[in-house]
């Protein structure tokens, strides 16, 4: 069980920022859920339920979420719902329960860029940009290639659009992490393949991206991307599953995911 | 540090510390029904609501918990035993350990759900384990609690 030495509920982010900094294992907490597990001994405790981050909505031409709403928010807020084929709801439906879901956060989902997560596959397979507080701006693939450093999260961004989009996880019990997940989309007939929990942090197979973007979806060019897209990227072994498995199971949830988006083009 | 929340509609003042879970604060104040199994925030066992929401009392600081409004099971007497009888009926009790929680979570999916389905109901209580009944007996109950049998 991890301890905490002190807790503050700062009342801005510049403060909430500067305890950050002030010292190594100063550290914000999220829903907690995943924290509780280690024994991190922290010495101040970041707690942002007063800044006012849970929260939804339009902004812009984009949807913003703030780093506070909880999965459960996620998974029933009518916005998310009706855009990108519900794919974010979908993506965090199956992660343990209601309750759960209800107390874990999307802020600590996507910045602790666990390997595990089922929502940043969904992200990285939409127009998704993150906000930290002095890092400003980015797209989510340039915050997952860097390398971690003292900032917190602020909200995300998501373009909206008529981007299509499909979800989909292998799970060895209905509840439990996803061996492998799997988020495929198109936008003017430019796809993007995201995979994650393999088990190592989602990532875009990009050639087998520019494959399906160039040439279209044909029976010979799916099932050439899913195959592509099972040799660009790397998967690893844990006790859910070896690589081989996770590179089997890889193609032919992208397959899937690819003939879902395409009937969701056609509805 | 001192927190003051409403539990089961009575105001209290509580001392707490800074790592400590609200399950243990609950606990520690007799709310026994609050039970703990897995402490991996995933069993459900320890299921209370929070301004009306479930949340995982193992997994709230009980700081957090300050201002809120914090109902366990003895905050609903008469609906609490209403279902329990059914569960009893149905063979669906066993050890009872997961109960509390268990009803928690029904009484909070009656709220949400209208005339939820058969796949609506698993997946709402996917978080709530029991290692005893399998599940069916619980199944037949809520059904005949929500009406939908």
């Amino acid at each position: 069980m991890f301890t905490i030495l002190d807790l503050v509920q700062p009342d801005n982010l510049a403060e909430a920022y500067k305890i950050l900094s002030d010292k190594r294992n100063n550290t914000i907490l999220g829903g907690c859920a995943f924290l509780k597990m280690g024994k991190k001994r922290i010495n101040t405790g970041i707690d942002l339920t007063k800044l006012k981050l849970n929260y939804i909505q339009e902004k812009d031409g984009f949807i913003e979420i703030g780093a506070m709403t909880s999965l459960r928010d996620i998974e029933t807020h009518p916005l998310l719902k009706e855009h990108y084929n519900g794919v974010l709801p979908q993506s965090v439906r199956d992660i343990i329960g209601v309750q759960f879901r209800n107390g874990v956060t999307v802020g600590a989902s996507v910045y602790s860029k666990y390997g595990f997560s089922d929502l940043i596959t969904a992200l990285l397979s939409l127009d998704t940009e993150v906000e930290l507080f002095k890092a400003g701006r980015m797209p989510l693939t340039d915050f997952l290639a860097k390398p971690k450093e003292k900032d917190l999260m602020v909200r995300l961004w998501i373009k909206k659009n008529m981007r299509q989009a499909s979800y989909l996880s292998f799970r060895n019990s209905s509840s439990d992490y996803a061996v492998l997940n799997v988020a495929v989309s198109m936008l003017n007939n430019c796809w993007t393949i995201a995979v994650g929990a393999r088990p190592s942090k989602a990532a875009i197979a990009i050639s087998a991206s520019a494959l399906l973007s160039l040439e279209g979806a044909t029976s010979e060019t799916i099932e050439e991307a899913a195959k592509r897209t099972s040799e660009e990227l790397s998967f690893g072994t844990n006790t859910r599953g070896t690589a081989t498995y996770r590179k089997a199971l890889c193609r032919a949830l992208v397959k899937r995911g690819i003939m879902e988006v395409l009937a969701c083009k056609s509805n | 540090m001192q927190i003051e929340l409403t539990i089961n509609d009575k105001v209290v003042k509580w001392e707490v510390a800074n790592d400590e879970f609200l399950a243990d604060t609950l606990r520690s104040h007799g709310f026994l029904s609050v039970k703990k199994a897995c402490d991996t925030s995933c069993c459900g066992l320890c299921t209370v609501w929070m301004d009306g929401k479930s949340m995982l009392s193992c997994s709230v600081l009980s700081l957090r918990a300050h201002g809120k409004k914090i109902t366990t099971i003895e905050g609903f007497p008469k609906e609490a035993e209403e279902f329990a009888q059914i569960l009893s009926a149905e063979g669906a009790e066993q050890c009872g350990f997961c109960s509390p929680g268990f009803i928690m979570s029904v009484l909070a999916m009656k709220n949400e759900l209208v005339n939820p389905t058969e796949e609506e109901i698993i997946h709402y209580l996917t978080g709530n384990l029991c290692r005893c009944t399998g599940y069916m007996g619980q199944l037949r109950a809520i059904k005949i609690y929500l009406g939908v049998a």
